[in-house]
């Protein structure tokens, strides 16, 4: 056999075997947070490698125990979902609002500076952030924004917004310009060819762009670590779950019905919009 | 920006262009000016207050006395040049970055390849594979903490009762098996990014150069070797240098997995420990400021090394 059928043939039984060891090692951790979710603490204890628990021993119990409120003798993950929810929606619609007028300024305008604009949005990933927390959280303790999810929202702005420009950005590039030209043509104001022609235009990937910052804005732990810590009503889902699991009372499985709660939302958007995501993402990226 | 495009500035009867331009001008600024404000109050502010901070011998008391008008000194960065820690912490980030970004570029890559061509469920499979990535680090660190616990941990169980390990592992609270598991896990956890970039670089070369090194009788290797990954060494390039930074500064999944116990402390931890643990601000600014100009002077580095080789690809 020559060197190339050999390779062939070795390579395509070696693509089959990547992609099932990839695909496993992907999802398996996805399957045993929603299987020991189901599953009682003590049938964990006394056999840890049966992650399936078996039919008759399927409990809904963990997902009552997690949601309900302290008072009805729970953890507070219904109070704790609705805080995330509250934050992530306002930072996504907040970025959105800012960075629709913005990517359109700099795509469109020649204006003073707007060369420094960019390099000011690459500074946010020179520093860790927490540097930029501590300051920030100081500062908003002197405002009055500190321990509240209104200053979470604002540090949740920043941090999406650099990403977002870029997405938009790229997309708004590739609209011709003439559609603006003919509109300005027409006597059409700076703000009408904005809110009639550009928003109506680019409205997918500004969807995706909202999608994108609710999920940074959802997934986030360290400002909400740093900000919330000490007001257990304000807890976000993914501060809830790190301070019950550093605790020993909690059992596990209720837990692992909290990072399902915490996940499925996530998933269920990233199901939704997928395409638009990954490809708001890359833009750019197959030209070099 | 002197370069104005022909067309942009289309005389409109009636309204002299220079008016328009200063129009323009005056609408871009305001445009930007709301980010640009938020980005600035939330990032760049901070960044300067952490610089003078570490001139500072501040704890939390004289910061919020003083604000920013404390006695300045050198101490802190005598203090972090000098400590021991803080030198093993700088070669433990180290570590952790470059296997990290190797590691999820390599394994990125090897997926993005075996997904190059069609198959059944390609694209749902596809959009499962960036699960780890989008899914909340809180939650995926929890799932791998329970699953590779001594005691109830699924991995260990199958690794005594199947594979006949005599004792079960620590794999997260015994150096130096708890970095090797952080590295494993970033590399599990970031892989998908280099997969999707690295898909779509894919997607976009042309196949007609494939088509003749084919022709030519280049067999599988060769032609990966040959033609396809020169043509993806500038996206590899750009993803080692967005993964290094990133990894440098990853606070998160170190925090999250070991608390950085058993060798794992990298430097955002140490920060981090330093301002809540003894309240040190200026120590910790100090920390901070040191590990900004490394990572600053690395990318200068990369980025000289790099341009030359754009250059020579030229």
């Amino acid at each position: 056999m020559s060197a190339v059928s050999v390779q062939s043939s070795v390579l395509r039984v070696l693509r089959v075997v990547v992609i099932v060891a990839l695909v496993a090692a992907t999802v398996l951790p996805f399957v045993y947070m929603l299987s020991l979710s189901f599953v009682r603490i003590d049938d964990l204890l006394r056999d840890p490698l049966r992650v399936l628990p078996q039919l008759d021993r399927i409990t809904t119990e963990t997902y009552r125990a997690v949601l309900a409120s302290e008072e009805d003798g729970g953890y507070g993950f219904g109070r704790f979902m609705r805080n995330s929810a509250i934050v992530a929606v306002a930072a996504s619609a907040l970025t959105v609002a800012l960075v629709v007028p913005a990517s359109y300024a700099l795509t469109r305008l020649r204006f003073a500076g707007r060369s420094q604009v960019s390099w000011l949005f690459l500074a946010v990933y020179l520093f860790p952030t927490i540097i930029i927390a501590v300051p920030v959280f100081v500062g908003f303790q002197v405002l009055g924004l500190g321990s509240s999810l209104v200053g979470l929202v604002i540090a949740y702005i920043a941090l999406t917004v650099p990403v977002s420009v870029h997405m938009l950005r790229n997309y708004l590039a590739g609209i011709p310009e003439s559609i603006d030209e003919a509109a300005v043509i027409d006597g059409a104001s700076r703000f009408q060819i904005l809110t009639r022609i550009t928003v109506p235009l680019a409205m997918p990937t500004i969807m995706s762009t909202a999608l994108y910052s609710f999920m940074i804005a959802w997934n986030e732990f360290l400002f909400a670590l740093l900000f919330l810590s000490a007001k257990q009503d304000l807890w976000t889902v993914s501060l809830g779950l790190t301070r019950l699991a550093d605790g020993q009372e909690v059992s596990k499985t209720v837990l692992m019905a909290g990072s399902v709660l915490l996940t499925v939302p996530i998933v269920i958007l990233y199901g939704v919009a997928e395409r638009a995501l990954t490809e708001g993402l890359t833009a750019g990226a197959d030209k070099g | 920006m002197a370069r104005v495009r022909e067309g942009r500035l289309r005389p409109v009867p009636g309204v002299p262009t220079s008016k328009l331009r200063g129009r323009e001008n005056r609408d871009g600024i305001t445009l930007v000016a709301p980010v640009v404000l938020v980005v600035a109050a939330i990032i760049v502010v901070p960044i300067v207050w952490t610089v003078v901070l570490s001139f500072q011998d501040a704890r939390y008391v004289d910061v919020a006395r003083n604000g920013l008008f404390n006695e300045l000194t050198l101490d802190n960065y005598a203090d972090v040049l000098t400590s021991p820690a803080f030198w093993q912490a700088l070669v433990t980030t180290v570590q952790y970055s470059v296997a990290t970004t190797v590691g999820s570029i390599t394994v990125g890559l090897v997926a993005a390849l075996a997904f190059r061509d069609r198959f059944r469920f390609r694209a749902p499979l596809r959009a499962v594979m960036l699960l780890p990535y989008v899914a909340p680090v809180v939650a995926t660190t929890f799932v791998w903490q329970v699953a590779l616990n001594p005691q109830y941990g699924v991995v260990n169980a199958f690794g005594t009762q199947v594979l006949g390990w005599e004792h079960p592992v620590n794999f997260l609270s015994a150096a130096p098996t708890a970095l090797g598991t952080v590295i494993v896990y970033d590399i599990w956890r970031y892989f998908p990014f280099a997969f999707l970039f690295l898909g779509a670089a894919l997607t976009g070369l042309s196949k007609e150069i494939e088509e003749a090194a084919v022709v030519d009788g280049a067999t599988p290797l060769q032609k990966f070797w040959f033609v396809v990954l020169p043509q993806l060494l500038p996206t590899i390039a750009l993803l080692v240098l967005f993964r290094m930074v990133m990894a440098f500064n990853e606070f998160d999944d170190v925090y999250l997995l070991t608390g950085g116990a058993a060798g794992t402390q990298v430097a955002s931890v140490r920060v981090f420990e330093q301002l809540t643990g003894s309240s040190d601000i200026g120590g910790a600014s100090a920390t901070a400021a040191v590990m900004a100009v490394f990572l600053g002077v690395a990318l200068a580095i990369y980025l000289r090394l790099t341009a030359r080789q754009r250059e020579e690809n030229r």
